[in-house]
């Protein structure tokens, strides 16, 4: 038994109460991302929504490249790791040949954004009963904090050294305002994991994401923004801050498309 | 009850295999000289009228042989079709498809190139086929059709050995062969399977762990590792699954090797040497990969040469050139860019290089 696990029985027999268990659908590999980041709060509210649903056994999530390339290191369900960008065009081979699953992918601005737009939009477009999560931080945080297209203007990352330029570098994208415009899109949402108050709608959002997919009725969309202390070369607490000041202003929170 | 024998074009003959080999997907975008395929299978409409068989018409290859990967990393049979230019498209998640170890299958009905090229046939995608194609260390099966009845049977026997080594396998065809109308004998129906396969991600269920489909090892030791155990597959695939015909070559004194259209291009030749009392033979690769290797050098011991006949400007020749090891000349004919050779151009060209 780990000295975690004795501790717990200890404390158990004190008397403790016990008022969180960590869902069964997170594998115990300690995450690898970097402290601060909300990657890992993501991963569990998707991981505990498909444990309270019940849908185990009938979810299949895709990995996409960027620094959640390795989900399937964490998340304890059935995975697929995707190439760059493809992983929607993953979810609808699994979603038309298994129709009765839960199909969702995973992935960051670049990914989704930049070399999965055409993916991306035509997914949503076919209308597939599937999830999207895009986990959007204005940066590619795995290869070390270069501009996305959804990098800010003015914003500084390592291929914008001297900020984003509009003239050189085009205009920040935001697919999430254009694929709700789609008529294949179902549910359509924009999210954060900064705050608890935070964290719980955007389970929510996450369920309702899910359930949509029995209904048949199209794809369900769901933007989480976060942060990357790390590209963004500041501490998490400045980085939810900036965030709040200055993410939260080119993507405003809230549900864009609700079902009709 | 008789024989179900049709009049179909090479391209048909493909899309009612995979109705009738239980295939569970089809994904694919159109390209001249292919869209046949998946005008055919959008007609037939298999997935409401005959056996749930999906079809898509994707975004774009790449997005085609994606729905590939996630299908078949569920254990489904499922494939795509492109010409050349799309082939191209398709070779980064060919190389994810070997890595994470998919079976899947993919018919190239070539057209000439570089670039756009032409939509008229050619052969000249024999590289990218059996020499990887995609990044990565890898092989996979390639199989070359040379008649429309092997158009069809090849779509089944693609899917049998995609399975047997959880590897892609591609159909190296032609425009000649994809265009060209003859009779098929078509087999029955065979059922889509539905089997729950123990390494797919079909959910994971409390009996069992988590299965995940992945090609990326960040470790370089795991990764050698993975790599070690992806060249053994191949080498099981180089000792078991050479699959060649031979025409004429017990009294040969020559071969002409050539493989798809040009082979059945040189069958004529060789009718025409017979006639001309000239002891001229035919092999005929069916897998480009593995190659015959071991079969010509065998037969070298009693050649006095050999013509390489292939739509290309000479890239089977390198392999027909290591299996003989220099023991015997051998030579290239062929023509590039579309450019069909005819049987009196290729005989004319052996004589001028073996017997004068």
């Amino acid at each position: 038994m780990s000295d975690i696990e004795t501790y717990k029985k200890e404390l158990l027999a004190q008397g403790a109460k016990k008022i969180f268990t960590k869902t069964k659908n997170l594998t115990d590999t300690p995450f690898s991302y970097c402290g601060g980041c909300g990657h890992g709060v993501v991963h569990r509210l998707i991981m505990e929504v498909v444990e309270e649903l019940n849908i185990t056994h009938d979810t299949i999530g895709i990995a996409p490249v960027g620094c959640t390339a390795i989900a399937y290191e964490f998340m304890n369900i059935d995975m697929q790791q995707a190439a760059h960008g493809r992983a929607p065009a993953l979810a609808t081979g699994i979603k038309r040949t298994m129709p009765d699953k839960y199909v969702f992918t995973y992935q960051g601005d670049g990914d989704l954004a930049a070399i999965g737009t055409g993916e991306t939009i035509h997914a949503c477009n076919r209308g597939e009963n599937i999830a999207i999560f895009f986990v959007n931080n204005g940066i590619y945080g795995m290869t070390g904090g270069q501009m996305a297209p959804t990098t800010l203007p003015g914003m500084v990352s390592s291929t914008s050294p001297y900020g984003r330029n509009m003239d050189t570098h085009g205009y920040p994208l935001s697919l999430t305002e254009l694929v709700a415009k789609l008529p294949g899109t179902y549910y359509v949402t924009r999210q954060s994991v900064h705050t608890p108050a935070n964290v719980r709608k955007c389970k929510k959002a996450i369920q309702t994401a899910f359930e949509n997919q029995k209904l048949n009725k199209g794809l369900s969309f769901v933007e989480i923004v976060s942060n990357c202390n790390s590209g963004w070369k500041m501490t998490p607490v400045e980085s939810n801050k900036w965030m709040e000041e200055n993410m939260f202003r080119s993507y405003p929170l809230g549900d864009i498309k609700l079902p009709q | 009850m008789g024989e179900d024998i049709q009049l179909m074009k090479g391209n048909e003959a493909i899309a009612e295999a995979a109705i009738r080999f239980g295939v569970d997907a089809y994904f694919g975008y159109p390209i001249t000289p292919q869209s046949e395929i998946i005008e055919y299978l959008a007609y037939e409409d298999p997935y409401n009228k005959r056996t749930g068989m999906v079809v898509i018409q994707a975004e774009s290859e790449i997005a085609a042989i994606n729905m590939v990967y996630g299908a078949a990393a569920c254990g489904k049979k499922a494939m795509t079709s492109s010409s050349s230019p799309g082939i191209s498209l398709k070779q980064e998640a060919i190389s994810y498809m070997v890595g994470a170890e998919l079976p899947g299958l993919i018919v190239n009905v070539v057209r000439g190139g570089p670039g756009l090229g032409t939509i008229q046939p050619s052969q000249a995608d024999y590289f990218q086929s059996v020499k990887g194609g995609g990044h990565g260390d890898y092989n996979m099966i390639v199989l070359a059709p040379s008649t429309v009845q092997e158009q069809y049977d090849h779509v089944g026997l693609g899917f049998e050995l995609a399975f047997k080594y959880r590897n892609p396998v591609m159909i190296l065809s032609d425009g000649a062969i994809g265009q060209m109308m003859e009779k098929v004998t078509l087999t029955p129906q065979l059922p889509r399977e539905n089997k729950i396969l123990d390494w797919a991600t079909t959910g994971k269920t409390p009996d069992r762990e988590r299965n995940y489909i992945t090609s990326l090892y960040l470790d370089p030791e795991v990764q050698e590792n993975h790599n070690i155990k992806l060249q053994a597959k191949f080498q099981r695939m180089k000792d078991t699954e050479v699959r060649y015909e031979e025409i004429m070559t017990d009294d040969a004194e020559y071969i002409i090797v050539a493989y798809g259209i040009s082979a059945r291009i040189s069958q004529t030749v060789i009718t025409m040497a017979r006639k001309n009392g000239i002891k001229l033979g035919l092999l005929r690769p069916i897998t480009l990969f593995p190659f015959p290797s071991k079969r010509l050098f065998e037969l070298s011991d009693s050649l006095k040469g050999i013509l390489c006949v292939e739509m290309s400007a000479g890239q089977m020749i390198e392999d027909v050139e290591l299996a003989v090891r220099c023991k015997i000349p051998v030579y290239h004919y062929g023509r590039m860019g579309g450019g069909v050779t005819s049987s009196t151009e290729v005989f004319e060209k052996f004589v001028s290089l073996f017997l004068k």
